[in-house]
């Protein structure tokens, strides 16, 4: 098997430079690659356009770069939890493109997939139908949207081994997957690396064969953003 | 009466329908869950990627990996899957899951809906919003007849930029349950517990059909 670890997060970055495009897994805070964001904040590059279902919040996850301004440009589907993107964007300092999130999970799975373009409902006779192809199709009207692809994937995975296949937990696994295999260069990072041979092959989500660089990662904080519980009693 | 956000909730619960797939919104949405009646079996689908939802966990179950579209913080119900969030919307967009239930800012009367932007003032985006409404078989509105301002929500043609168009097959308000019909129009089938259908004749910008007598709902 073709070996793809590496030694950290520092090592899986250095590579990225200013102007790269990337793509960042995760929804909200769940399964969001902690420790290459904290790497991208020490090597300061910058002009990064960011495609990610969303942005994070003030203080954790993607908000942690656009305070430090190193987000040019914001590929999402859903803000709403950081008041920091809202400023910069009503200030004109950021450039944002709102996606409807299974477009947006869609053309990043084309984008892996090697089709160009396909046919959605979503958005047709809204403000995101603009500049787009319209067809018919039984009856009913759909956009045509294009695939995305990025020069860095960056995922993040509950278990991986050295070849870089992995297992995503819970509902951490949302937009890693695709990612994945849309990113030319894909960095997975994970809570647990082991020796090939040692998942089962069955219960691989991702195949190795779209990761170049895999490295365990470590204090992951995993950060809640609404905690909510049902009491004892 | 008004009905208060509990109260749309219990009666958007008697639309659920038993062996269901259903996708709830953030908010009275979410409460519906709790009303559905024992004798109806239903899977509940966040499109985040999971089938299944089950009730918010005890504090010690807690689990960072396990969360809603709400991003608030779940347990699976026994029979559950998990997925990923293309896969979920291939759901979705292809007719599987049968009713969403979402919230409105306001819905015009061919059944456009709009939720997801105020020009200059809001910009959170619109989330899985405009794939559920362009795809769901049956789509009901949760939301209050007024805004905060006074101002209808139930207009001739929506005022802020829209989610999706002809979608919305039935609204549920503080004050009433609407059909949207197919040639346009909001029909009027019940009222809230004590409404007049002149208070709901006043509160309703849009064209509002009234057939006969019209029953209070039951709650």
């Amino acid at each position: 098997m073709i070996n793809k670890v590496i030694s950290g997060a520092d090592e899986a970055v250095k590579d990225i430079k200013d102007d790269a495009v990337l793509m960042l897994g995760g929804f909200g805070l769940c399964g969001i690659p902690e420790n290459c964001i904290s790497a991208l904040l020490k090597t300061g590059v910058k002009g990064l356009t960011c495609i990610s279902n969303n942005a994070g919040v003030d203080d954790f996850g993607i908000g942690l770069m656009l305070k430090t301004r190193q987000v040019k440009k914001m590929i999402s589907s859903y803000v709403g939890e950081n008041a920091e993107f809202e400023r910069q964007l009503l200030a004109g300092e950021l450039e944002v493109d709102l996606i409807p999130q299974g477009t947006l999970a869609e053309r990043i799975r084309a984008g892996g997939a090697g089709i160009p373009a396909f046919f959605t409902p979503a958005g047709y006779g809204t403000e995101v139908a603009e500049g787009k192809e319209v067809r018919e199709f039984h009856g009913k009207k759909y956009l045509m949207e294009e695939w995305l692809q990025a020069d860095f994937a960056l995922v993040k995975a509950w278990k991986g081994d050295t070849a870089g296949n992995l297992i995503y937990k819970g509902t951490a696994r949302n937009f890693n997957p695709m990612m994945a295999a849309a990113g030319k260069i894909t960095i997975a990072e994970v809570e647990e690396l082991v020796p090939a041979g040692e998942l089962d092959p069955n219960e691989i989500h991702t195949p190795g064969i779209y990761v170049q660089r895999i490295f365990e990662g470590k204090d992951y904080e995993k950060r809640i953003e609404q905690r909510t519980v049902t009491p004892r009693n | 009466m008004a009905l208060d956000k509990i109260g749309i909730a219990k009666r958007i619960a008697q639309e659920v329908k038993d062996g269901s797939y259903i996708n709830l919104g953030i908010g009275i949405p979410t409460l519906v869950a709790n009303y559905i009646p024992d004798d109806i079996e239903v899977v509940l689908q966040s499109e985040n990627g999971l089938l299944g939802i089950g009730r918010f966990p005890y504090e010690e179950h807690v689990d960072a990996d396990l969360i809603n579209a709400g991003k608030q913080t779940v347990t699976m119900l026994p029979g559950s899957s998990l997925f990923n969030s293309s896969e979920s919307f291939a759901m979705i967009r292809g007719g599987h899951v049968h009713l969403t239930i979402l919230g409105a800012m306001e819905v015009s009367e061919n059944g456009d809906i709009a939720n997801w932007k105020i020009p200059g003032k809001m910009v959170k985006g619109m989330g899985g919003a405009m794939d559920l409404v362009a795809s769901a078989e049956n789509i009901i509105v949760a939301m209050q007849h007024k805004s905060r301002s006074g101002e209808s929500k139930l207009l001739k043609e929506c005022s802020l930029p829209i989610t999706g168009i002809k979608c919305v097959k039935k609204i549920v308000t503080d004050l009433a349950v609407l059909e949207v019909m197919p040639e346009g129009g909001f029909k009027l089938l019940e009222r809230a517990p004590g409404v007049s259908v002149d208070e709901i004749k006043e509160a309703t910008a849009g064209k509002l059909i009234v057939e006969g007598d019209i029953p209070e709902m039951k709650i």
